[in-house]
């Protein structure tokens, strides 16, 4: 968030500010582990996330997760947690008193409240979005509980009241190929970029995501795909926080629009929208 | 002093093999009142039950007990074989040492000893058995037939053909059922209608039978020979003595509303018949949807902006025969036997986000494409797909929707789906030779006669390519939906460009299904599949004497099992109307008048409406049994707080004695 999403970040930051949600970070939150610890070591894949959840239990308060991932890791544990030999085992290696009295959202869960009012500045009309959810998000279903893991419309409800049109496509929940990447680009290219010729073919203007690792996928590689696949568009991939932040007022610039791969601003300038 | 033979059977080695029969019999010798003790190895065959007939005699035995299988299995043909040799048959005891002993156990001296006490108690119990004897009562030579499928059919003719008067209750204004639905059949292609009007005008002109349609049963009373059933006729608004079904009405009716019949593909008036050849062929008007109803009940209340009057059917009419003033009507009918053939829907494939949960249009269901490939269905015959009526070219068949799919609660194998996507993919290269079909698989279930030859014919012959795996997804790209799944086969994800995708639906009991069985007294499984007596020896019977379940009410099943098995069900009831009288199982609860004190809490427990008040000579309200109601099950002999009700043949001095007997050792 600090680093390569940190347009996911300050757009967030900015967005809750201005809805008067108001974030506290964690003092000592560390890694959940992601794919490197639920891939070689189960206890570890557990112990991360849960030392993290004891923090939250401790303030009292609901843990908001902007990454899909780390979203994933928190609902995993909590749910194994649900086992009472697994919480005492997690509980000895933590070292604390574990529970699983812990409220866990995605952070698109907490802003797409339709309790929050929206005063929107400057409605996104004329706005095409592909709202692209990703698979962590909203899978396994019994696990994480939040929308519906074939169709969602979490997202594509508060894109909607932004005043923005949000298309109805078939790869909402599909994979990008994830940290994949690193090992076998070619996969990626070829997931990444099945979502994005359908979101261009389905009428988009741009795809809406809400996890750092699928805008790196959707957003960097879109050269290579033109290279190594011959596909040849552009399609820009902001962060729902970013759509939120144009439609409340906010500059591109506030905003970090000018440092995505695939620049959105052309787009936006010939929609009015900036 | 009785004298009591004691019949030790090793049923082969099922219960040889555990139980060390040879000592049980020692034991048995010893065992008081026992004057006669033996064993055989087939207890139940000719030989074992002559041994016992010629015991009997010889020994001048009064009461028997046989220690073999559960008294389920074979109580009725031991009954017989003490009642030739002059005994009465309830004086007869059933030891359980085969289910409640040798199957259960496998430490031999444990089991042996085991036996020994299930023996002892059984002698102690038939020592205290009285004679008992069955009543005769009348029965009425009707039948009625709960639904009219193919099922309902086949039973409807067979009870009438033999002589017996035969009533046909149908929801639906017309009998047919789900196979007049289709199109062709499997394996042999021949045409579903062709075979199946003919059978339904056959009921319609039979003698024998009443044919009432639109029509539900409402309640069922009485017993095996004496139901008694009310019956809800649902108002037609047409009179069907004066209408000539000359179909005037319904082509003039301006309302158009989605056809149930052609699963919502094509429409159909407000005053309808469901089909060409339905039969009765006259129409009915949907009270829901006709627009001068809709005024009517507007009028009620003149609420809400005024709808348009109509009364257009009433003005074409050549007879006059639509009658408004029909209402909905309950008759009450008397019968012996009822056949519940209430047959199956299919599985609604919404619940399956990955294959769009009912959002693409040209996903589909197999019924839908049989619809669409029947030329009575709404394009034809002409197989055209929902959202642009293109002629698809590539047809993706994913079979097991709402089979075989424990995650959507339904484990089982529907059966026919195999067979019948065999059949589409033939029938559709048949209509369109350019056609190619892919059918993602999990095992290809062709059990049957020809059933094989014909799931081959369909990969060998039309080309059609056959995946072994599941589909993970499918969404609209463009025009075309995009198929993806995978080949186990090969272990690797495929992608199919598909313009149709059929859904092979799986089959579930219809709407309902449970509410009948309720009214019934019969048991359902947690699907709502009907339960018959015995899956293999009863299938046709259920626990509740002179109720029949036949065709897809009970499990899924193709046309000839429907056919075969709602014949079963004919002949059984055919039997039991064929008795002139019925004989009553005397092993019912019995009032001791003296001890009843009128509480009448045996009344809130008895499941079958046995008990009546009755008021003695001394002015007093007391419980009195309908022996022809109770089936004995001991509710009220529990729920008697005086003691006043017994059970004939489970006395609770009989079952005390047993229990004294065991703990006496």
């Amino acid at each position: 968030m600090h680093a390569t999403a940190a347009e996911y970040d300050v757009s967030t930051r900015l967005v809750c500010q201005k809805l008067g949600v108001e974030l506290r970070e964690l003092e000592d939150w560390v890694c959940c582990g992601a794919s490197a610890a639920h891939s070689t070591d189960h206890l570890l894949s557990l112990a991360l996330p849960a030392h993290t959840l004891k923090q939250a239990e401790e303030k009292g308060l609901p843990l908001a997760v902007p990454c899909a991932m780390c979203f994933s890791r928190l609902k995993f544990t909590l749910h194994e947690l649900e086992n009472k030999d697994t919480l005492a085992l997690v509980s000895g290696a933590v070292g604390k008193e574990l529970s699983t009295a812990v409220t866990v959202k995605p952070m698109l869960q907490v802003l797409a409240d339709e309790d929050i009012p929206l005063p929107i500045a400057k409605p996104l009309s004329g706005l095409k979005v592909a709202c692209y959810y990703g698979c962590l998000l909203v899978r396994p279903p019994e696990v994480v509980g939040f929308d519906d893991a074939e169709n969602p419309q979490t997202m594509d409800h508060l894109i909607e009241r932004l005043g923005a049109e949000a298309i109805d496509w078939g790869l909402k929940t599909s994979c990008c190929g994830a940290g994949v990447a690193f090992a076998r680009l070619d996969v990626v290219l070829k997931l990444s970029h099945r979502i994005l010729s359908l979101a261009q073919k389905s009428g988009a203007d741009c795809v809406a995501v809400a996890c750092p690792m699928c805008h790196a996928n959707l957003d960097m590689y879109q050269k290579d795909m033109t290279v190594k696949l011959g596909w040849k568009t552009e399609l820009p991939v902001l962060y729902f926080t970013q759509l939120m932040g144009l439609s409340l007022g906010f500059s591109p610039k506030e905003l970090l629009l000018d440092k995505h791969i695939t620049n959105p601003l052309p787009m936006l300038r010939e929609k009015k929208l900036t | 002093m009785s004298r009591i033979g004691v019949f030790v059977c090793h049923c082969g080695t099922n219960i040889g093999g555990v139980v060390n029969v040879p000592e049980v019999v020692e034991a048995a010798r010893h065992m008081p009142l026992v004057a006669y003790a033996d064993a055989n190895k087939y207890t139940c065959s000719e030989v074992g039950q002559a041994s016992i007939r010629d015991a009997i005699r010889e020994q001048r035995l009064d009461r028997v007990v046989i220690a073999s299988c559960s008294p389920r299995m074979h109580e009725n043909t031991f009954r017989r074989t003490v009642a030739a040799a002059g005994l009465n048959p309830y004086l007869l005891e059933i030891s359980n040492i085969r289910e409640h002993c040798s199957w259960v156990h496998s430490d031999s001296k444990d089991a042996t000893a085991k036996a020994i006490d299930l023996v002892r108690m059984a002698v102690a119990k038939v020592a205290r058995h009285e004679s008992l004897l069955p009543k005769q009562v009348g029965l009425t030579k009707r039948a009625l037939i709960i639904g009219g499928g193919i099922t309902g059919i086949q039973a409807a003719l067979d009870i009438a053909s033999a002589g017996h008067e035969v009533v046909l209750v149908e929801k639906e204004p017309s009998i047919g059922g789900r196979m007049s639905q289709l199109d062709k059949t499997f394996p042999t292609l021949d045409c579903s209608a062709c075979i199946l009007t003919p059978k339904m005008v056959d009921v319609a002109q039979h003698p024998n039978i009443t044919l009432l349609t639109y029509s539900e049963v409402k309640e069922v009373r009485g017993f095996v020979g004496n139901f008694e059933v009310d019956i809800l006729k649902k108002a037609k608004m047409v009179d069907y003595v004066k209408c000539t079904g000359c179909g005037t009405c319904w082509q003039a009716c301006p309302e158009r509303i989605p056809s149930e019949f052609d699963m919502g593909l094509g429409s159909r008036p407000a005053i309808y018949i469901p089909f060409a050849q339905a039969v009765p062929n006259k129409p009915v008007i949907d009270i829901a949807n006709c627009r001068y109803e809709k005024y009517l009940k507007w009028k009620e209340t003149e609420e809400g902006p005024e709808p348009p009057q109509c009364r257009i059917c009433e003005g074409v009419c050549p007879t006059e025969a639509i009658d408004r003033s029909q209402k909905d009507e309950i008759i009450t009918e008397k019968f012996g036997a009822v056949v519940v053939t209430t047959g199956f829907k299919t599985f609604d494939h919404s619940v399956y986000g990955e294959y769009g949960g009912g959002r693409y249009p040209d996903v589909i269901s197999s019924l839908e494409l049989e619809r669409l490939m029947s030329a009575a269905g709404p394009t034809g015959g002409e197989v055209l797909r929902p959202s642009d009526g293109s002629h698809p070219k590539n047809v993706v068949f994913i079979q097991c929707v709402g089979s075989r799919d424990d995650k959507v609660g339904r484990p089982y194998c529907s059966k026919v789906c195999c067979m019948y996507t065999a059949k589409h993919a033939i029938m559709l290269r048949e209509h369109d030779h350019e056609v190619q079909c892919y059918v993602f698989y999990i095992d290809v279930r062709a059990g049957g006669k020809d059933f094989e030859e014909f799931a081959r014919r369909a990969q060998d012959e039309t080309g059609a390519l056959y995946l072994r795996g599941r589909v993970s997804q499918i969404y609209q790209e463009g025009k075309n939906l995009k198929v993806l799944g995978e080949d186990s086969l090969i272990g690797r994800p495929v992608e199919i460009e598909a313009d149709l995708v059929v859904l092979a639906t799986g089959m579930e009991p219809s709407d309902n299904a449970d509410l009948i069985a309720q009214k019934l007294n019969i048991s359902y499984n947690t699907y709502n599949f009907l339960i018959e007596a015995h899956p293999k020896l009863r299938p046709v019977e259920t626990q509740t004497d002179g109720i029949f379940v036949a065709g897809t009410c009970v499990g899924p099943r193709d046309i000839p099992d429907c056919v075969a098995h709602g014949g079963a069900a004919a002949a059984k009831v055919v039997a039991l109307l064929s008795q002139d009288s019925l004989t009553t199982d005397p092993l019912t609860s019995i009032v001791d008048p003296m001890k009843c004190v009128g509480c009448f809490a045996c009344k809130e427990v008895c499941p079958f409406n046995a008990i009546d008040e009755q008021v003695t000579r001394d002015k007093r309200t007391i419980a009195s049994i309908n022996e022809s109601l109770c089936k004995g099950c001991g509710l009220c002999v529990v729920a008697c707080r005086p003691g006043a009700v017994n059970l004939r043949g489970f006395t609770s001095q009989q079952l005390l004695s047993e229990v004294l007997t065991l703990v006496r050792g």
